[in-house]
Formats: structure tokens, C-alpha cells, sequence
């Protein structure tokens, strides 16, 4: 994969298939790590920002060794607005690393399964991602790279306060580790409340992926770890794969009850959802996401055949607002054309156009 | 009826906004509409961030008035940055700001993590003689262990293994904390 490929192909192999994965979209692990003594991004200037720019590069061969995996360095400020937006609906970097894009950086593996922003909140952010319930591989991945960083420059680190990050809500192990997961049946049900309010009692927070405020659209939510201070790393991520699983036990029961009652109401919502997706021509960027779910949702249960499973996470990506402008290459698209090139890319992948070309 | 926004389009989308400053009413083409769309819900976004939440946390002091005394004047020696900067922005400024503010921060961690102290992983160089601290008080819950279940046997094992890394941490503390910097 060239790094042109990078903005304008629809395919992340770690949201493809694993573990769960009828529930469970993808799994991440990030580690916040800062270099003693230099000020921390926000505090930081220009030379400073670009010592640690530099720092960072002197370990690149160490991090394309420790993945065994080569990888492309992209400078922010060398982006088109769109391209870095890309980025962000990749969920490659974070929307805080373009805030202001002079002397921020990211290193992507070819794989796309480990990147390391440079000057996020953090001085590096090393991020690693698995398809389905999978923790343990992007956690092994990500120390890798965490030891690699560490042989050769001095991080910050203090024997009580552990490793020191700049907001105190890092603080400790510094690792944040998320789940990423398609509710469907709870949110039919009505039981995401509940979900909720156990989670948080449990050091959790989840939140919708998309839409805004409360209002979550297509039924994808994040559950991650809240507290990173007075736990070991395994400990965080087995009390986080423990809660996953038991939402997933409940995912599974809501589902059943859904098929129990409802066949006949699922199977007709479903079967209207693909229609719209195969036959629209225009789909809004909220629209598609619901329309998604449903149909993921039939292709879970066994309603539908006529889609795969993996072109779910393909059409969620190529339906994007800023992947979309990014492929026609304009950034004044008014909503009406985006609208129409996303059922376009939508009625493409669905008849079966193999990911990853424009 | 044009647009009011860029008086070029005809408008077709009537747009009631609702915020504190009053109530506006405007005329829009569908390229501005599409706009604002964005625009107000980006705005409603930004409204709220954990950060506003943290710097609420850390600018009220807890009932216990001691760390107040001497807090928001401190400053870091090595970034500039005051124990004030903390409160008003919630993020710290540099690795040492850690060390300067220690006895400011260490309540507030407890309130955020309920917690103070770390247990996780240990970086090998910057980590230095913490690795073998921790690995000796395994040791040492061990050699409890085998003391209690009467297994004595292990436990001269347990000991001489501590002996070991004590004279080991004897030696580096002369040594080698030179190197360790």
C-alpha cells in the first residue's frame, strides 16, 4: 500500500474480522509517553516541538524493526486539509493532532496496525489495533514499540506517579485501552442506559462513535478504560475485556429476543435498509450510518446474504464526508453532491467492487 | 429572495437559531445551509470538554486547607509554568512540573484515579533500581509465603535470592546511579 493509497482507499485490515466480530468491530491500545524534562506539547515552542519531532526520528528504524513492519512518516503541514481529515475518519490520528498541524506528525505502519502521533497532548502517542475482541495482540505490539522508544531515549518517569503525561488523566500507565462495539439489540431494546450507568460504576466510559452530544447514530459505541493510576496494564485490560464480554452476553440475549418476537419486523426493516443502501441516490452521512447498522445487523443474524460482513466497515469508511471530498478532490462539495457521490461509492461496494481502488 | 449569507444563491432553507445572545432568523442558499449544519453542531461539540470538567476539579481545593498555602504561587524551574497555569488549564506543563507540584497534585490524583501510586509497568533504563526494588518485595511476600505454610526449604531459597539483589542494589547505588543519568 503507497501512501497516496492511504486517503483514498476504504480498507483497514484491523476492522475486517477477528474475535466476536459479529459484535465486536475492533480493539486499540494507546500509550502515552513524553520525553524527560522537554515541556509537554502545549506548553511547548517551535524549537522545542521540533527537538522532539527530531528525537522521534531517530528511532524510526527501531519502530519499523520492533513491528517488523516498514512504515510512512507524514507531517501534518504537509496535508491537505481533506487528507488530514481522512486520517482522523481512519481513526489513524486523533482530530486533536490537526488542531494546529505545524510540528505535529504521525509514523503509520504498512499494516495499518500501529501508529505513533508525534506532538498530540502527549509527545508520542503510540496507538495499535486488532480486528474484533482482541487487547492482548495491540497491547504485545505496542510495548514493543514502547520498548524500542525507551532503549534509546530518556522518557519521563517518576518511581510514584509512573509514567507522566500532560493531562493527570493519563497519568501512571498512560494506556488507554478501547473496544469498539455494534449494539444493535440493546439499543433496540432499549437497554444502552443500563449498560451505561453499570459501566461507569465499573472505571468504564462508554460513548456513541458517531453523531453528537447524546444523540449516538448507528448503534457503534467505545467502551475504554477511565482510570490509568494504581493498576497494573494487564489488570486494566482484563477488567475492560471482562465488562466487554458480559456486554457482548447481553448483545447476544437482546438479539435472540429481537428474532423471538420480532422476525417478521426485523426481517422487513432489514430487507428496507439494503434496499435503500443498493438503490438510493442520494444518502445522507447520518443516513448511511443507520441504514449500516440495520444491515449489518441482518447480515448477523442471518437475514440477508446478499452482503458480506466485511463490507460493512469498507462502506462506513467510504461514506465519509472528508474521504469523499478528498476523492473528488474538492473541498466546497455542497452537501447535495456529497450525498450523491456517497450512494454512488455505497450501490459500487455493495455490487461487489473489491476495496481499496478508487 | 437571495441568500443572506452570500447574496448570490437563490434561498431555499429558512434557518431559527436559538442561542443565548437571542433568537436569529435567516434566509440561506443550500450551499450555506449545509454550512451552518455543521457549523452549529461543531460549535455544540466544543462546548463541553472533560478538560472545562478537569479544570473545574483542580481550581477547588479540597476542604483540607494546608496544600493551599503555599500551592499557587510554585512555579516549575524548568518549564515556567505556576501551579495558577495548572488550575486554569487542568494540563501540566513539563515532567518536572510532577516533582514541583507533587504534594499539590498527589490529592487530586487520589480524586481522579483513586489512587496515588503506580503499579504498572517500569521502564528498564529510566526505571533503574525500581525494577529490582519490586522484584525483591516479590521476593519478600514469597518468603512470607513459604514461612506461613511452614516450607522452609524454599524460603532459605527466597532469602538467599534477596540477599543477592540487596547487595546488588548496595552496588549500583554506589556505582551506578552515575550511569543510570
Amino acid at each position: 500500500m503507497s501512501v497516496m493509497d492511504l486517503y483514498r482507499d476504504y480498507c483497514l485490515p484491523w476492522m475486517q474480522s477477528g474475535k466476536e466480530s459479529d459484535i465486536v468491530i475492533s480493539s486499540r491500545v494507546r500509550l502515552a509517553r513524553n520525553f524527560s524534562r522537554l515541556p509537554f506539547p502545549n506548553r511547548a515552542d517551535f524549537t522545542q516541538l521540533a527537538a522532539v519531532q527530531e528525537m522521534a526520528a531517530s528511532i524510526f528504524s527501531d519502530l519499523e524493526s520492533a513491528c517488523n513492519e516498514e512504515f510512512d512518516a507524514i507531517g501534518m503541514d504537509a496535508l491537505t486539509p481533506l487528507e488530514r481529515s481522512v486520517l482522523v475518519e481512519k481513526q489513524l490520528i486523533s482530530r486533536n493532532l490537526i488542531k494546529k498541524p505545524q510540528y505535529r506528525s504521525v509514523y503509520v505502519s504498512r499494516d495499518r496496525r500501529c501508529s505513533v502521533m508525534v506532538n498530540e497532548e502527549d509527545h508520542l502517542r503510540i496507538q495499535c489495533m486488532a480486528a474484533g475482541l482482541d487487547l492482548a495482540a495491540p497491547f504485545a505490539l505496542a510495548s514493543r514499540v514502547d520498548d524500542a522508544v525507551e532503549a534509546k531515549l530518556d522518557i519521563a518517569f517518576d518511581e510514584k506517579m509512573g509514567y507522566l503525561t500532560s493531562c493527570p488523566t493519563n497519568l501512571g500507565t498512560g494506556l488507554r485501552a478501547s473496544v469498539l462495539l455494534h449494539l444493535p439489540g440493546l439499543v433496540f431494546t432499549r437497554n444502552m442506559n443500563n449498560i451505561i450507568n453499570i459501566s461507569q460504576q465499573l472505571g468504564l466510559s462508554v460513548r456513541g462513535m458517531y453523531g453528537e452530544g447524546t444523540e449516538t447514530v448507528g448503534n457503534v459505541f467505545q467502551v475504554s478504560n477511565q482510570l490509568t493510576l494504581g493498576f497494573t496494564e494487564q489488570g486494566i485490560l482484563d477488567n475492560l475485556t471482562s465488562a466487554v464480554k458480559e456486554i457482548i452476553e447481553n448483545e447476544r440475549r437482546a438479539r435472540k429476543a429481537l428474532m423471538l418476537y420480532t422476525k417478521d419486523r426485523i426481517e422487513d426493516i432489514v430487507w428496507r435498509a439494503f434496499g435503500t443502501l443498493k438503490y438510493a441516490r442520494f444518502i445522507g452521512e447520518t443516513e448511511v450510518l443507520q441504514l449500516l447498522s440495520k444491515v449489518r445487523l441482518g447480515i448477523d443474524l442471518g437475514l440477508i446474504n446478499e452482503a458480506m460482513p466485511e463490507q460493512y466497515p469498507e462502506l462506513i469508511l467510504a461514506s465519509r464526508p472528508s474521504y469523499l471530498q478528498n476523492l473528488m478532490n474538492n473541498e466546497n462539495m455542497s452537501k447535495n453532491e456529497i450525498d450523491r457521490k456517497r450512494a454512488e461509492m455505497v450501490r459500487r461496494i455493495l455490487a461487489g467492487e473489491s476495496a481499496g481502488q478508487e | 429572495m437571495l441568500c443572506d449569507d452570500c447574496k448570490k444563491n437563490e434561498a431555499c432553507v429558512h434557518i431559527t437559531q436559538i442561542s443565548p445572545e437571542g433568537k436569529i432568523d435567516k434566509n440561506l442558499c443550500e450551499k450555506c445551509a449545509a454550512k451552518y449544519g455543521n457549523l452549529l453542531l461543531q460549535q455544540g461539540d466544543k462546548n463541553f470538554t472533560v478538560n472545562d470538567f478537569l479544570k473545574g476539579v483542580f481550581s477547588k481545593a479540597p476542604q483540607g486547607a494546608a496544600e493551599e498555602t503555599a500551592g499557587p504561587d510554585l512555579v516549575c524551574p524548568n518549564c515556567g509554568m505556576s501551579y495558577r497555569d495548572f488550575q486554569q488549564t487542568g494540563k501540566i506543563g513539563c515532567s518536572v512540573c510532577y516533582d514541583t507540584f507533587r504534594r499539590q497534585l498527589t490529592p487530586i490524583l487520589t480524586r481522579i484515579h483513586g489512587s496515588s501510586t503506580h503499579s504498572g509497568k517500569i521502564p528498564l533504563r529510566s526505571g533503574g533500581k525500581l525494577v529490582v526494588q519490586h522484584e525483591l518485595a516479590l521476593l519478600k511476600d514469597r518468603l512470607q509465603d513459604c514461612v506461613a505454610r511452614e516450607e522452609y526449604e524454599k524460603a532459605a531459597e527466597y532469602r538467599d535470592q534477596i540477599k543477592a539483589l540487596e547487595q546488588k542494589l548496595a552496588t549500583a547505588s554506589e556505582t551506578g546511579d552515575a550511569a543510570c543519568q
